[in-house]
């Protein structure tokens, strides 16, 4: 999804050196027993950012946060927040709200008192806690279910409520664990967006927990793919994707074909790679840190290939290779091509239906050539 | 079809001896689902509604000297069938004091213990319900284990702790402090209702307890509660349907209690059980042992669905 305009160049903190992180994490480690689940993480997060942690399970995602709230405590290292150590700080005193994966609303209390009971704790007086329970049962479209009790409500309300009960309090941080994993996809597009806008509105600082990359993707102004306990890659959304730093997030992040190849020509402007897997040379339109004869990764998105029939020229008698289509999955926005190229390896190749059932599509098993750009794919070193 | 014409294999005969009497009791009406009920509904006639109804019949009698020790409900004389009921058996339990306190203090005993065990109880289920996984089996075991050991016996054992020169007053002894009197006392009595009881406590607590979800004292906390204020407005209200159980589960058997007051209390101590006992045995007055049964059932049945209400309505959220 594209960027808002509004989000300019200056509403990009992490790009400023100077800028001064809201929350820091500093070389945390977290161990259960003997294994470790978050692994050696540092990690700056700026204000009003959308921060969406990214990660299989089993990747120390949710443990992150959870040290974030204060469930868990760092083995080592630590967390900082507006320039506060919370290390050592319990759950109740931090800043911080959080809405639980499971919501955690409490069952024998409604939907109001559900709301207020952040409010109350801080000893709010009670003509304030209703305006701002009836101001956040407004924010979340809920005016009239205040009355009632959670297991009255439908998924997509109840998460409604655990939001609103974790903003009840303003808080500096709000974590969000899963936000959107127990609702159906329809729901889920819908309050992708709701969420955002209020995020925004706000100016709360979020960190979202999330193993759906799509959601991810939409959600966040910069995302971090974890891996095994540590950090994979942290970049925006479009850095993650055309960029990937490594083949796991390459391979982790939409769809990729990733060919081995050999280095040939290394020179500051361009990078010649010889791929016995593709069948051809790739020609690489940048420098690349690299050596002659290095052995490399190099990988594509399915998009950013092309089909045809006839050999297209002017190529550097490179990024072009021969193969047969074998499969070809029809999306209706665009059909995704199953070639199987000389080496016996498959590609996947996506083509956008421009034109309306198009009579000269390319067919299964036709043979094809595939090309693609000088910088369409990236390589990668590890 | 083409294979219309070809021989069809009849299905494999099962056999089912007990076919020929399902289809004869089918004829009379009775299914399998029927005789599945009844069963049960057989073992609470014979067992509970007509012992019931014969403890109700004798409560409506009087003593008399003989065998059995109560006169006849019904009598025939000369090809008429009387029926005399005595109901001064029910008048006598409210205007012999005797019985009324004998009601209240079983009710305050029962009650005070009830509570007491809920004190005690409450924090071990808590634990237990807390510990981790491969503990939580082991500790169960052991509040369940004193079952194997007969009921009687650990009530008595009791007295050798508490007595004049028991465990108790020879430890005190150690650092040259006085005996403590405790047994014949209503101390002793509660001692013994606790311990005895406190099983039946925490298992319906612990059940309740373990079932609640931890996320939800994790967002207690996180909303700004501390510790004691997310017990009492979480884990509190949500164990109640477990406190509830738990006290009718003490608090009604406590109220009839015999063994214990008479074994570890003293001529003080009075409670429904006891008076039940003289009456029947001692004065050997059956028809007014009845009617304290029936009278202290009435004064059981009665907590129990007031509780029971509460629960449901609990429940219903």
């Amino acid at each position: 999804m594209a960027k808002k305009p509004q989000l300019a160049i200056d509403t990009r903190p992490w790009r400023d050196p100077a800028a001064k992180p809201f929350v820091r994490i500093k070389n945390v480690t977290k161990k259960f027993g003997d294994t470790i689940a978050v692994h050696d993480v540092s990690l700056d997060i700026y204000k009003s950012e959308l921060f969406c942690l990214l990660g299989g399970s089993g990747s120390g995602k949710s443990t992150l946060l959870r040290m974030l709230a204060g469930f868990e405590q760092p083995t080592s290292g630590t967390i900082e927040i507006d320039g506060q150590d919370m290390t050592q700080v319990p759950p109740y005193n931090r800043p911080i709200n959080m809405m639980f994966q499971s919501y955690a609303l409490f069952p024998h209390m409604n939907v109001e008192q559900n709301i207020a009971y952040g409010l109350k704790r801080d000893h709010m007086p009670k003509g304030e806690i209703s305006d701002r329970v009836a101001e956040l049962l407004a924010l979340v479209k809920l005016q009239d279910y205040g009355k009632r009790k959670p297991h009255q409500l439908s998924g997509g309300q109840r998460q409604r409520v655990a939001l609103a009960r974790a903003l009840a309090k303003r808080p500096k941080l709000l974590l969000l664990d899963e936000p959107l994993g127990a609702l159906d996809k329809k729901l889920r597009e819908e309050t992708q967006f709701e969420l955002v806008k209020i995020q925004e509105s706000l100016g709360v600082t979020f960190i979202v927990v999330t193993h759906d990359q799509e959601e991810a993707m939409t959600l966040a102004t910069r995302i971090g793919v974890m891996n095994q306990g540590e950090i994979a890659m942290i970049g925006e959304p479009t850095d993650i994707y055309e960029f990937p730093n490594s083949r796991f997030v390459a391979g982790f992040i939409g769809s990729a074909n990733m060919v081995e190849g050999v280095v040939t020509e290394d020179e500051p402007d361009h990078v010649r790679i010889r791929s016995a897997e593709l069948g051809c040379d790739i020609y690489v339109g940048h420098g690349v840190d690299c050596a002659p004869d290095q052995l490399l990764w190099w990988a594509i998105r399915p998009e950013k290939m092309h089909l045809s029939r006839e050999k297209p020229e002017g190529l550097n008698g490179a990024n072009v290779t021969r193969g047969i289509v074998e499969d070809i999955a029809y999306l209706g926005d665009m059909s995704v091509y199953q070639v199987v190229l000389d080496s016996g390896k498959h590609i996947r190749v996506s083509q956008t239906n421009s034109v309306r059932g198009n009579p000269d599509a390319i067919t299964w098993d036709e043979p094809v050539f595939v090309t693609w750009g000088d910088n369409a794919g990236s390589v990668l070193t590890v | 079809m083409t294979t219309a014409h070809e021989p069809t294999i009849p299905p494999p005969r099962r056999l089912r001896p007990w076919n020929a009497v399902e289809r004869r009791l089918a004829k009379v009406g009775i299914s399998g689902r029927v005789l599945v009920l009844l069963a049960p509904a057989l073992w609470l006639l014979v067992f509970f509604l007509i012992p019931l109804a014969v403890v109700f019949g004798i409560s409506l009698t009087t003593k008399q000297f003989g065998r059995p020790p109560y006169s006849p409900l019904l009598t025939t004389e000369g090809g008429t069938v009387q029926l005399t009921l005595h109901l001064n058996n029910y008048i006598r339990l409210f205007t012999d004091n005797l019985y009324v306190a004998a009601y209240l203090s079983s009710i305050r005993i029962a009650a005070i213990a009830t509570i007491i065990t809920l004190l005690i109880g409450y924090p071990m289920a808590y634990a237990i319900a807390r510990s981790p996984d491969r503990w939580r089996n082991i500790l169960l075991m052991l509040v369940i284990l004193p079952f194997f050991t007969s009921f009687l016996l650990r009530v008595y054992a009791l007295t050798g702790f508490m007595r004049g020169n028991g465990v108790i007053n020879q430890f005190l002894g150690l650092f040259g402090m006085p005996p403590l009197v405790m047994m014949q006392t209503d101390f002793a009595v509660y001692v013994g209702i606790v311990y005895t009881y406190l099983p039946f406590m925490i298992l319906p607590l612990y059940t309740t307890l373990v079932k609640l979800d931890t996320s939800l004292f994790e967002a207690s906390a996180d909303l700004g509660a501390r510790p004691l204020r997310t017990f009492l407005s979480v884990t509190l209200p949500l164990s109640l349907p477990g406190i509830i159980a738990g006290s009718m589960l003490v608090f009604i058997p406590a109220i009839g209690e015999f063994v214990i007051p008479s074994l570890l209390g003293g001529p003080e101590t009075l409670m429904i059980g006891r008076v039940l006992w003289d009456e029947f045995f001692t004065n050997t007055n059956w028809p007014r042992a009845a009617a304290v049964a029936m009278a202290m059932l009435v004064v059981v049945v009665v907590p129990i669905m007031l509780l029971q209400r509460a629960q449901s309505t609990m429940v219903e959220k």
